[in-house]
């Protein structure tokens, strides 16, 4: 939307004032205008053709003579409907037409040309189509006076402000609203327009009866005006229309939407002999038809609020009028409505039927009674004047408005103590004046009443700091630090272990994703594992932003295809994000991802590709740093998703927090190692106080041997029998070779570990420690029907 | 051999010797059990006392001079040994070292943490809300009743009915910990979180983005406070000469509310296409709480008030590292996320 000062000028005086200043400071004061346009063209004026001959050298082109008040120019014109003795627009040397074209002196085919007499496609009043360039050049009524300036003539002397509103203030898309900001800022008082208008000795209730029989309409101001005379609209009115962006069509349909545009009401015109002599405002029956302006047929809903001739629908209540009800160019008499409806139903019907009006996006935001009854007599005196109407005498109305005023009795004291400001008794009475709220001021106590127009405005202190705050401007305010308690800030709930979660993967080497929320349903899928039912939106977006995911892996699987497709092949990524099971329950998973080189083999021959025990050691490593060391296991788990062979859950005390494993070679070709677990599991947990613990002070005995298992045995069942039969003497166990093939049987393999003894009070003997050791060579023997390799 | 002599043979033979192994051979020959200057002992036995002291003394000399000498040999010898071993063990230091994997962070929890550790060191508590949210706190109890066109459905996912939605702010945690405050007491909380809103993805529009939301509930707090407070931020992030400025706005939860502007970082204020020619940035908004949503987090907003912040962390992470596509935060490039694994000068 856009503003025309004029048009405000008609309300405040804004003489003198420059424009572009008076932007700044409505800006400021919280009324954004995000460009001051104009269309001006200097040096364009009315010109009067004195002498019209043919061009010497040429068959099509002109050499007039023209006057422009001070001065007669030669000018070469080659539009065919030029002619001695018509006024047109002369664009002089120095003029600068749209398109950047500059008008100079010049010489075309050996004569001098002093300028161009324009067609108004070439000054941007009207569009550049092959109708309007065949149209030649714009001949000027004749009432126009010579040398006078043609920007006045086309309406270009007008300037508009575009606006930027926030959604509480759209009040000020409309001239009178927007000039009690203007007025505000100038210090002045804003001056309402004429309503008046001579109405002849008929009443509208012998012509009309209105009933409302819905909540959802809680005003209906009818009026009738007869001897209408349906014609083009005065330039005033044609220009500020097409400033603000809308069309002009006649003189009728626009003072509609003048009044609109100054009040922020939108009105509807019936023409009276087409809808009998009965308005019924109702809800729509379901299923009820009705044929719109647009020529739509419209099918309606309960929710819809019509207005009927009593039976059928005339109009949908705020959004669109009926065809066969509406004004054309025949109408003598109109019925004018000036309503308030339900602005949540008239939002939901223009959504509905996908018809978002200028009138429409009014009604929604709510309107104003006063306005509502103002707008109305308002559209009688312009249509009178304007269209030659007779109105008739009376108005019907229906008002069911809540009318309680909304008062407020402030300090000034606490108006500055929100502030941090120090504003004074006038200060506060200035801003107050200029935006039309009446108050009673005793000392620094002011009684305030808001007026009607400002919606967005409640009784209370804060909302009147605001007001007069914004319109003294903010900039005075010196910052301070608040005088709080001072205490420490800290990370509360899980974030805490987030972040150390987070810092440690990094640590490590791995690289923080951040991926969507919402996935397909495919790839919410791929690993899916007894999460039960997953959120599908309501109206989804599209299909690859339908449901709020589960897992994160195919998020980081889709983060490998991009870093792939751009030459990336060693990629480390761990994710921490939120994802809801069992309907609406949250969790957030910690996930990885590695692939390619965890160490890049360079000249040196040092590398190290990822495989499942890196991937797993990182896993180990995280939760020995969380505390959990010794706590943790990992058991063999098919996975979907995953390889059958290489897949494992991750238990902590017992409890399944998540899978490791690589991911089944259906999914991906490449070798991609994974893991996910529930932080929330792992934060329920508790851990130990970290506590010094003294190293001890005799040494250690350190034992390898190997056994020969059967392949199923794994490494951990052989530890837990070497740990149950070691006692208490045995500190460490540690695997460091795995072995099958030469000297070794098919189905079998070689497991060799080290073994640490030590004893915190005093030196081990080699007796003792032999003695436990070959208990432990006897007992996993015995127990995994294992055969000792070595020792 | 008498003592002139038997020095004249070992200056011969270190002459002619070249490793340590010759030496020690040489050590054997003049100083060994049956060495050249040992057997001169044996005639000690026929001489008078006072001889003997005598002779003892000469060749306790002598035994010192060849020692020295040799000792001498030997030392020029280990250390010529050890710079040949030093030479043969040189590299060329301007081959690459090896590389470490390398551990970025996303590049907007990189600027949230560090937020974080600012707003944790002038006492702000982190929070964090659940994403799926109840309309309820996403919109009803800030102040948007239903109807209230910045809850429309076409801003939002809903994923039940009208009740529960994906959170298209981080200010339902507001309401959340005032709710949870039993005892009513004073809040200062910093929220970080992912929201979410029905946008077409394009370099400048995300459907998932990042918000920080700041709340301090106190007593007699004004704008200044929270002036004073942005001006911390704004200085943080952006360098010690910004200024920064309010301009009036509109958050149904703030009253009054203001848009968060800084001075132009690129041109310092005189105008450029960073900032529009305006001179200024655009960085957050805020207000001081609204005595509605006080209200309706159990807080008597004739005792208490205090002020509401939030920031797009995705707008300050470009305005920041000068990036201009939104979607380069969530695509994790390897190639661009890997330069962010430094901190900041």
């Amino acid at each position: 939307m856009a503003i025309s000062v004029s048009w405000i000028n008609d309300y405040v005086d804004t003489t003198g004032v420059d424009l572009n200043e008076l932007a700044l400071k409505i800006t400021k004061a919280g009324i954004n205008i995000e460009a001051v346009n104009s269309k001006r063209i200097d040096n364009l004026v009315i010109g009067k053709v004195l002498e019209c001959s043919n061009h010497p050298d040429s068959d099509h082109l002109h050499v007039l003579k023209v006057d422009v008040g001070s001065e007669i120019y030669q000018i070469v014109c080659g539009a065919s409907n030029v002619s001695c003795g018509i006024k047109v627009i002369v664009a002089l040397p120095g003029a600068v037409l749209p398109g950047d074209f500059v008008i100079k002196e010049s010489t075309i085919r050996g004569v001098t040309s002093c300028g161009m007499v324009c067609a108004l496609f070439e000054l941007g009043k009207e569009e550049k189509t092959e109708e309007n360039y065949n149209k030649g050049i714009h001949i000027v009524e004749d009432d126009v006076e010579v040398g006078t300036d043609a920007n006045v003539y086309l309406g270009f002397d007008d300037v508009s402000y575009e606006l930027d509103l926030n959604p509480n203030r759209f009040d000020c898309n409309n001239h009178i609203p927007f000039s009690y900001e203007v007025a505000a800022v100038l210090g002045k008082k804003v001056k309402l327009p004429d309503v008046s208008y001579t109405k002849i000795n008929e009443d509208v209730n012998k012509y009309m009866k209105l009933k409302v029989e819905t909540k959802n309409c809680t005003m209906y101001n009818l009026k009738m005006v007869t001897d209408v005379k349906v014609g083009p609209s005065p330039d005033f009115i044609k220009n500020r229309l097409e400033l603000a962006g809308m069309r002009s069509i006649n003189n009728v349909v626009d003072i509609s939407n003048y009044v609109m545009l100054e009040y922020g009401q939108p009105l509807h015109f019936f023409d009276k002999e087409k809808v009998g002599d009965t308005i019924l405002v109702r809800m729509a029956n379901e299923k009820e038809k009705i044929k719109t302006l647009d020529k739509v047929e419209r099918t309606l809903s309960s929710d819809d609020i019509v207005i009927t001739d009593g039976k059928k629908p005339i109009c949908i209540a705020g959004v669109m009028g009926g065809y066969d009800s509406s004004v054309d160019d025949n109408t003598k008499t109109i019925v004018i409505e000036s309503a308030i409806f339900n602005p949540y139903n008239v939002r939901y019907t223009s959504i509905n039927h996908n018809l978002r009006s200028e009138a429409s996006l009014r009604y929604e935001k709510g309107l104003n009674y006063e306005y509502c009854n103002m707008a109305i007599e308002r559209s009688c005196h312009l249509l009178e004047k304007y269209a030659g109407a007779k109105v008739l005498d009376k108005t019907i109305c229906y008002d069911e408005v809540e009318k309680s005023k909304k008062c407020v009795k402030v300090d000034l004291k606490d108006i500055n103590n929100l502030l941090g400001l120090i504003l004074t008794v006038d200060d506060c009475k200035k801003s107050l004046d200029g935006l039309g709220f009446s108050y009673i001021n005793d000392g620094d106590i002011f009684d305030i009443t808001i007026p009607n127009r400002r919606l967005d405005v409640i009784n209370h202190v804060n909302d009147m700091a605001e007001e007069v705050g914004r319109l003294y401007g903010y900039d005075s305010i010196v910052g301070k630090l608040p005088k709080v308690l001072s205490k420490p800030g800290r990370y509360t709930g899980t974030s805490g272990l987030r972040k150390d979660i987070s810092k440690r993967l990094r640590a490590m080497g791995l690289n923080e994703a951040r991926t969507y929320l919402l996935v397909s349903e495919e790839l919410n899928e791929m690993f899916k594992y007894n999460r039960g039912n997953s959120i599908t939106l309501l109206k989804p977006m599209s299909d690859d932003k339908k449901i709020i995911r589960q897992t994160l892996i195919p998020s980081l699987l889709k983060v490998v295809d991009y870093n792939n497709a751009r030459g990336v092949k060693d990629i480390l990524l761990y994710e921490i994000a939120n994802v809801y099971f069992d309907d609406d329950k949250e969790d957030t998973l910690v996930s990885a991802l590695m692939t390619g080189n965890y160490m890049i083999e360079g000249w040196h021959g040092v590398n190290k590709m990822v495989d499942f025990y890196l991937i797993k050691g990182i896993v180990c490593n995280l939760l020995d740093y969380l505390g959990f060391k010794n706590r943790y296991t990992f058991i063999k788990k098919e996975n979907d998703g995953l390889h059958p062979g290489i897949s494992a859950s991750i238990l902590l005390d017992r409890e399944e927090i998540g899978f490791i494993g690589k991911v089944h070679p259906l999914i991906s070709k490449n070798d991609i190692y994974v893991f996910e677990f529930s932080m929330k599991k792992v934060f329920d947990k508790k851990v130990k106080a970290l506590k010094y613990k003294e190293v001890s002070k005799y040494p250690s005995v350190v034992k390898d041997l190997a056994f020969i298992v059967k392949e199923e045995i794994s490494s951990d069942q052989v530890i837990d029998a070497i740990r149950k039969s070691g006692g208490r003497l045995l500190k460490d166990i540690n695997v460091f070779d795995v072995y099958k093939g030469e000297n070794i049987d098919n189905n079998l393999k070689s497991l060799a570990f080290s073994l640490t003894f030590m004893d915190d009070t005093r030196t081990l003997t080699e007796e003792e420690v032999m003695d436990v050791f070959n208990k432990i060579i006897k007992s996993v023997c015995e127990k995994l029907d294992a055969k000792l390799r070595d020792k | 051999m008498n003592k002139e002599e038997i020095i004249n043979s070992l200056l011969s033979d270190i002459k002619s010797i070249k490793t340590i192994k010759e030496v020690n051979d040489l050590k054997v020959k003049y100083l060994g059990k049956k060495g050249l200057v040992t057997s001169l002992t044996k005639n000690m036995r026929d001489l008078s006392e006072d001889e003997r002291r005598l002779v003892g003394k000469d060749l306790n000399e002598l035994k010192q001079q060849v020692t020295e000498k040799l000792d001498e040999v030997l030392i020029r010898f280990q250390e010529e040994e050890l710079n040949k071993k030093l030479e043969m063990e040189k590299i060329d230091v301007t081959l690459p070292g090896i590389s470490l994997p390398i551990g970025s962070p996303n590049i907007l929890e990189k600027l949230i943490e560090d937020l974080e550790e600012l707003f944790m060191g002038m006492g702000y508590d982190v929070k964090e809300g659940p994403e799926v949210e109840e309309d309820l706190y996403n919109f009803e109890l800030l102040n948007l009743p239903k109807g209230h066109p910045a809850r429309d459905a076409q801003d939002t996912f809903y994923t039940k009915d009208d009740t529960l939605l994906l959170r298209s702010q981080t200010s339902p945690v507001q309401v959340r910990t005032m709710l949870s405050m039993e005892n009513k007491e004073a809040i200062r909380i910093i929220c970080p979180g992912k929201v979410y809103r029905r946008d077409d993805d394009d370099a400048t529009h995300s459907h998932q983005f990042t918000q920080m939301e700041g709340l301090l509930v106190d007593k007699d707090i004004s704008l200044a406070d929270l002036k004073g407070t942005f001006d911390i931020v704004a200085k943080h992030l952006f360098g010690n000469d910004r200024e920064t400025r309010f301009r009036p706005s509109f958050y149904p939860f703030t009253e009054p509310s203001v848009e968060l502007d800084i001075s132009c970082f690129n041109c310092g204020g005189k105008g450029c296409h960073i900032c529009k020619g305006t001179g200024w940035i655009t960085v957050g908004g805020a207000g001081l709480i609204h005595p509605k949503v006080l209200e309706n987090g159990g807080y008597d907003s004739n005792i208490w008030g205090g002020f509401a912040f939030g920031f797009g962390i995705e707008r300050l992470a470009m305005l920041k590292y000068g990036i201009t596509d939104v979607r380069t935060f969530y695509t994790t490039d390897l190639r661009v996320m890997n330069t962010f694994d430094r901190r900041e000068s």
